[in-house]
């Protein structure tokens, strides 16, 4: 190739996508996560990991099967990451230490009650109404205790992921709410095109599903009640779509100039062709009622690319399975694409794993690009009722073979979060 | 150094600490004669001193009612400071400019209930059914706007809100190494074009036992009375007086701020942060590197963020009087307490006021810091985080 080859559109370094890892409800791991969700199956089921009494919401897509030395949301993040990372590394053939920064997107993570408890445990008595964290000082004065530290500092998972995987300088931990996986993508693609890197390891986890999280957002209004069967409760672009289901996951994706890629031979898997962002100031947790910075969000990413509208031949919408979320995801969707939306497939993953929150930008930017590597495009289940106002091909229920060589990824979250990609298949 | 269109150079500067509101404000108290004097309080959070939040007149930068009662105090503080940072700049009321701009916050989680945990602990104790126990009571007294009171990506998501800055909105968690990442990330997204004009900054309140928690896990919080910086008791605690304090700074490039005839308060020629273990040197090794061709000598000032945690304070400062020996040091958590996640964005405040306002700054602790000879023509801001992480910028000044 010549070193043009290696350039996009603006002149910037191409960014590849080398190695990728996943863990979602579905299981562990590219291939088992792969074969469920081309199936059509669920993730989502009852809750077990704490009682549920009491609670409108009963089910979710925790992440059950992966063994932790301490049960808490702290240990659950990293180890989904931790995981994610070893496959995608793996996959990329990098082994020793990485070399270049990290982005990780984790959840904001509360401590967790069980600390509460034990510190109270130990506590001297009460002596006013109020007064527990008068106590829990008064233990720690008396005995630090550093594992409560690192539970409680939101760069601890961070710092052991960049011990165990040698990444270079200070890692970045970033929150941008439900749209923090594409975020974590996002600067990794811009570390590479500043020229300060020639490879980027960017993560999104998100293991933080507890009584506390469950419940703060049950109290927005914002999850599916509909416990029975968990496997029907979410329902992208249906119209009795009540909320989301809360879950659980993590990925990786390897990001390296295409340069250094093919100059070391490694597999190019896909290509970080485009990102786009743009905050709305319209409410805490509602988007714009015209859609305005959700379009603009996903105008940039094309932009970005070097691709028109009709460029994009599948779109991994974010469809949460919210009233609002999907009639706004609508909106802007047909705002850009027009007449022309008809005839490009839209699916969303949260039908089959949930919404893994933190993670679901980079969960859903590995199924893209699994989506053109295998010329299968997932489903969207439980599409049964059509939301009438909403006119999507939305891949009901059954996956379909079709060759995409470029897709849209929407990522929208509350604080005005609007993050889209475009991935494009590997240039021939 | 030669100026250049893709510079990134600070244009606005929005500042508050226990000292005052405002960049002009805190001008007045770099340049006067003496250090400020001592702000702090000992009895509320007692036996932990904290520097407290000045008087805010929270109108002046979130007019509607109804946005300040959404927030917290550490959102309303990071809102208004970023606020003050617009209006420095001259873009509060350019909603062209804002509606571009890009914004990256450093962020912790907002304040807990803290009679809510108190409750839901007392009742723990006299039950044997915990997780029930949680179900039940997080459900009737957890309000819902608390939730996003203390979700770390809403003091942006306020910001957008109440200044409509959307050109783009992340949010970096992290203890004090999101506010290195912050500055950093901003300065090299404008270097290289990805950006013309960036919000970036952060905001602690201090007077929070949640957050008093988070250093006395490792107990690093200092107790008793306030001592100077460089020479905390050894005996009181772990060394770190906290502080309520929030910065946030206009960057954009040069060709951007000329463009407009803004007033460029300094120049930001290099930043950079790091971390690994601390042992062996390793800690002077990093500031070694990342301090790379910054000037020593009378004509640089180092504003230190050095926490006074017992330990690394001593040993920032033996290398700080190495590296740049001949340059004068100000121990900035001696005034203003140390700010976690704002700590590095409020040392690049205080030096881009030191430089632009040309000023000579009194040391804050004469014991230990020399006198100014003259104006500094480049600064250079420190800050080692309480746990891990490590930054440095190095700025000069514009004339």
């Amino acid at each position: 190739m010549t070193k043009a080859a290696y350039r996009d559109h603006l002149g910037r370094p191409i960014v590849a996508v080398t190695g990728m890892g996943v863990i979602t409800s579905l299981g562990q791991g590219l291939k088992d996560n792969w074969t469920a969700l081309v199936g059509g199956v669920s993730g989502i089921h009852g809750i077990t990991r704490f009682p549920v009494d009491g609670l409108n919401t009963r089910i979710s897509g925790t992440v059950d099967f992966i063994e932790l030395p301490v049960e808490n949301p702290v240990e659950r993040s990293y180890a989904y990451a931790r995981e994610t990372a070893d496959e995608a590394l793996a996959q990329a053939g990098l082994s020793g230490d990485f070399g270049g920064p990290l982005f990780l997107a984790a959840p904001p993570i509360e401590p967790d009650w069980r600390d509460r408890f034990a510190l109270a445990d130990r506590a001297p008595p009460s002596q006013r109404p109020g007064d527990a964290y008068d106590r829990f000082l008064a233990v720690l004065r008396e005995k630090a205790e550093p594992a409560l530290h690192e539970a409680w500092a939101f760069g601890a998972i961070s710092e052991r992921l960049a011990d165990r995987f040698g990444t270079r300088g200070l890692p970045v931990t970033l929150s941008t709410a439900c749209a923090s996986g594409a975020t974590a993508i996002q600067l990794g693609v811009e570390a590479i095109r500043q020229g300060r890197t020639d490879r980027a390891l960017t993560i999104g986890t998100d293991g933080s599903v507890t009584a506390e999280a469950l419940i703060r957002f049950a109290l927005l209004s914002a999850l599916s009640t509909q416990n029975d069967p968990p496997t029907k409760a979410s329902k992208p672009f249906s119209k009795d779509r009540d909320g989301f289901v809360i879950a659980e996951g993590a990925a990786t994706l390897v990001l390296e100039s295409l340069e250094s890629a093919v100059a070391r031979g490694a597999k190019v898997l896909g290509i970080l062709k485009g990102c786009g962002e743009k905050a709305d100031h319209f409410h805490r947790t509602r988007s714009s009622p015209d859609g305005g910075p959700a379009i603009a969000t996903i105008r940039a990413a094309l932009e970005d690319a070097g691709i028109d509208e009709s460029g994009i031949g599948y779109i991994n919408a974010h469809g949460t399975s919210t009233p609002e979320n999907d009639k706004m995801e609508y909106l802007s969707m047909s705002t850009v694409f027009g007449d022309t939306l008809a005839n490009i497939p839209v699916s969303s993953n949260k039908s089959m794993i949930g919404h893994t929150l933190t993670a679901a930008g980079a969960v859903e930017a590995v199924f893209s690009i699994q989506t053109m590597l295998t010329g299968t495009l997932p489903p969207t289940i439980n599409y049964t009722n059509p939301d009438p106002a909403i006119v999507l091909d939305v891949v009901p229920n059954v996956k379909r073979d079709a060759r995409v060589s470029a897709v849209l990824s929407n990522s929208f979250g509350f604080g005005g979060q609007n993050a889209s990609l475009v991935m494009t298949a590997e240039p021939a | 150094m030669a100026k250049a269109n893709n510079d990134v150079v600070i244009t606005g500067v929005g500042i508050v600490t226990c000292q005052g509101v405002g960049a002009a404000a805190h001008v007045e108290i770099l340049g006067g004669a003496r250090a400020p004097a001592l702000k702090i309080e000992t009895e509320r959070f007692a036996p932990y001193p904290v520097h407290p939040m000045p008087d805010i007149d929270w109108n002046q930068q979130i007019p509607k009612r109804g946005d300040q009662r959404q927030m917290e105090n550490w959102q309303r503080l990071g809102v208004f400071t970023a606020g003050l940072a617009l209006d420095d700049a001259g873009f509060k009321d350019d909603a062209e400019a804002c509606g571009t701009m890009d914004m990256i916050v450093a962020a912790g989680g907002g304040e807990r209930d803290i009679a809510v945990d108190s409750l839901i602990v007392d009742e723990g104790l006299k039950r044997n059914d915990r997780e029930r126990l949680l179900n039940e009571k997080l459900t009737t007294e957890l309000r819902p706007t608390l939730f996003l009171a203390q979700l770390s990506n809403l003091l942006a998501g306020n910001i957008s809100i109440v200044h409509k800055v959307t050109g783009s909105s992340r949010t970096f968690m992290g203890e004090e190494a999101a506010g290195i990442s912050a500055i950093e990330t901003a300065f090299h997204r404008i270097r290289s074009d990805q950006s013309t004009h960036t919000l970036v900054g952060s905001a602690l309140v201090a007077e929070r036992q949640d957050v008093i928690l988070l250093y006395e896990a490792i107990g690093a919080h200092a107790t008793g009375g306030w001592t100077p910086l460089w020479s905390r008791d050894e005996k009181a605690g772990g060394g770190i007086v906290t502080g309520t304090a929030a910065a946030f700074l206009v960057l954009e490039s040069r060709a951007h701020a000329e463009a407009r005839g803004a007033r460029i308060y300094a120049t930001i020629d290099a930043i950079g942060g790091d971390r690994g273990p601390r042992d062996e040197g390793r800690l002077e090794a990093r500031l070694e590197r990342l301090a790379d061709g910054a000037a020593a000598g009378a004509g640089t000032v180092v504003f230190s963020g050095a926490s006074g945690q017992h330990g690394v304070t001593a040993r920032e400062k033996a290398w700080l009087d190495t590296r740049f020996s001949g340059s004068p040091v100000r121990g900035f958590s001696a005034v203003t307490g140390q700010a976690l996640e704002a700590q590095f964005p409020l040392g690049l405040a205080i030096a881009a006021l030191t430089l632009g306002a040309d000023v000579k700054v009194a040391p804050f602790d004469t014991t230990a810091e020399a006198a100014m000879t003259a104006a500094a023509k480049s600064a250079v801001v420190t800050t080692v985080g309480h746990a891990r992480g490590e930054g440095v910028a190095i700025l000069s000044a514009e004339k």
